[in-house]
């Protein structure tokens, strides 16, 4: 009986640590590796995220009204800071997990050449970007075209995406001929997934770093810390590379 | 709470009234007539076509920007086609805001139009045909001073519900500047970027308006409630 009991509470208490969730929120860019990562955490601790993507401007606001995040992802590193200083996320626990890089991208593969040439051109109908107001690769975008002295004239072609992720739908459909994406929306295990792309010259536009935070929300559950390690662990610094962003 | 207008806000809020105009003029032209063949046939086809007019109701607005995302895109035949006649493709343009606004709200006109116009009644139109007058005549002289009301309350609901347009535009419309931002859109612009001054205006503005139409609707339609 004593036996009995004993293997119960250890069932009980490993069935408590199995059953622990994380709720995460991600910025659109990585949601693929997120994807992965998530795979790999859950092998290595049993824990499960629950994953939820979207533009980083949205998730500050509904973090700032009280949504039950613990960990948050941002696709820059002001949020994080601003949600450090608005007491609602914890102090020191920022750090960047991933450095996001900006490609040109079309669907077409043999529009867009190795040098970015076709902005010039202007042979195209639309170029998609993602609203600079809100997201950091849409900001990006334009210190690129600004950069380039390319704002002026082409302003008239853009088309802006909510997110990062509606701005690729609209380049994967072909509605907008060109686009500016994320590079990890383009790449798998290294490589071009399809489409002709040209990498942005990182001396074009500030670097987009993305911090992660722990939430105050996350502050008491041990699988939001682990998750937070996680993150920093090879076998997630493996996923990331995978995907085409730069590490601290 | 709330600030002064920019340019930017009364573009997107002309742009609005813009886009509705022209959604309620085109719905008119063709859910009359729509409105009419639902309210007189005996077809079997009754039953899907009232089914197909009554979809936007229930159908996430996802589901429809994502569609005509698709059906409109330069590998589908219509954007092919739409190519080719010089047009261009229709995502990102106002005249693709105003199909997608056309499907979206036509049931707000086209359901109030038929329950108008099956309220007239076989007698009104027996008794025009004993007097001679062509089909044409018969409507244009007595089914539509008859449905006044109805033609009011439809044209008013489809007009406010463009107005209230919001996920379908996000989808196709690509968010420019006096052509595809409209205020739902430019509200949700400000929300996003934390400016909640300049939402709280234009959030505002619409809110009146929405309430106005919705309650000079009623001033207009006669109590029918048997209360007093």
């Amino acid at each position: 009986m004593k036996k009995f009991m004993l293997s119960a509470f250890a069932f009980l208490a490993l069935s408590n640590t199995y059953a622990d969730e994380v709720n995460v929120a991600v910025a659109a860019n990585f949601s693929a590796p997120i994807e992965e990562i998530a795979k790999e955490f859950n092998k290595a601790t049993g824990h499960q995220l629950k994953v939820s993507t979207g533009a980083s401007g949205k998730f500050y606001a509904q973090i700032k009204n009280g949504a039950p995040f613990q960990v948050f992802l941002s696709a820059d590193e002001e949020k994080p800071a601003q949600l450090e200083k608005d007491g609602l996320a914890i102090q020191g626990s920022r750090f960047t997990y991933a450095i996001g890089k900006l490609v040109l991208w079309s669907a077409n593969p043999a529009l867009i050449d190795t040098k970015g040439i076709i902005l010039e051109s202007a042979k195209f109908n639309k170029v998609a970007l993602a609203n600079p107001k809100t997201a950091p690769y849409g900001e990006a975008a334009i210190e690129t075209l600004t950069a380039l002295r390319l704002k002026n004239q082409l302003e008239s072609k853009f088309v802006m995406g909510e997110n990062i992720s509606q701005t690729y739908q609209f380049v994967a459909t072909g509605n907008a001929e060109i686009g500016f994406v994320a590079l990890s929306q383009i790449t798998k295990d290294n490589k071009l997934t399809g489409g002709s792309a040209w990498i942005v010259p990182e001396k074009l536009y500030s670097p987009i770093k993305q911090d992660a935070v722990l939430l105050v929300t996350g502050k008491d559950s041990s699988a939001a810390r682990q998750f937070m390690a996680f993150l920093k662990s090879n076998e997630s610094l493996k996923v990331i590379k995978s995907y085409g962003y730069g590490i601290n | 709470m709330g600030m002064a207008l920019t340019e930017g806000d009364l573009q997107a809020l002309w742009l609005t009234i813009k886009l509705a105009s022209m959604t309620t003029v085109i719905l008119l032209l063709i859910g009359t007539p729509l409105a009419w063949w639902l309210s007189r046939t005996r077809s079997w086809l009754y039953r899907p076509v009232s089914a197909v007019v009554a979809l936007p109701l229930v159908l996430p607005p996802s589901v429809l920007g994502f569609y005509l995302l698709i059906a409109l895109g330069p590998h589908s035949p219509l954007g092919q086609f739409t190519k080719a006649i010089g047009i261009g493709l229709l995502p990102f343009t106002f005249w693709g805001l105003v199909i997608a606004s056309v499907l979206y709200s036509m049931p707000f006109l086209v359901q109030p139009l038929q329950t108008a116009f099956e309220s007239v009644g076989k007698r009104p139109l027996e008794v025009a045909a004993t007097l001679r007058a062509t089909p044409l005549q018969t409507f244009f002289r007595v089914v539509v001073p008859m449905t006044k009301t109805g033609f009011l309350t439809a044209s008013v609901m489809a007009f406010a519900h463009t107005v209230g347009e919001f996920g379908v535009v996000l989808m196709i419309g690509g968010n420019i500047p006096a052509e595809t931002r409209v205020a739902s859109v430019q509200i949700y612009d400000y929300v996003e970027a934390l400016e909640y001054g300049q939402a709280h205006t234009l959030a505002g503005i619409l809110l009146a308006f929405s309430f106005l139409v919705l309650l000079a609707l009623n001033v207009f339609k006669k109590d029918t409630r048997h209360v007093r």
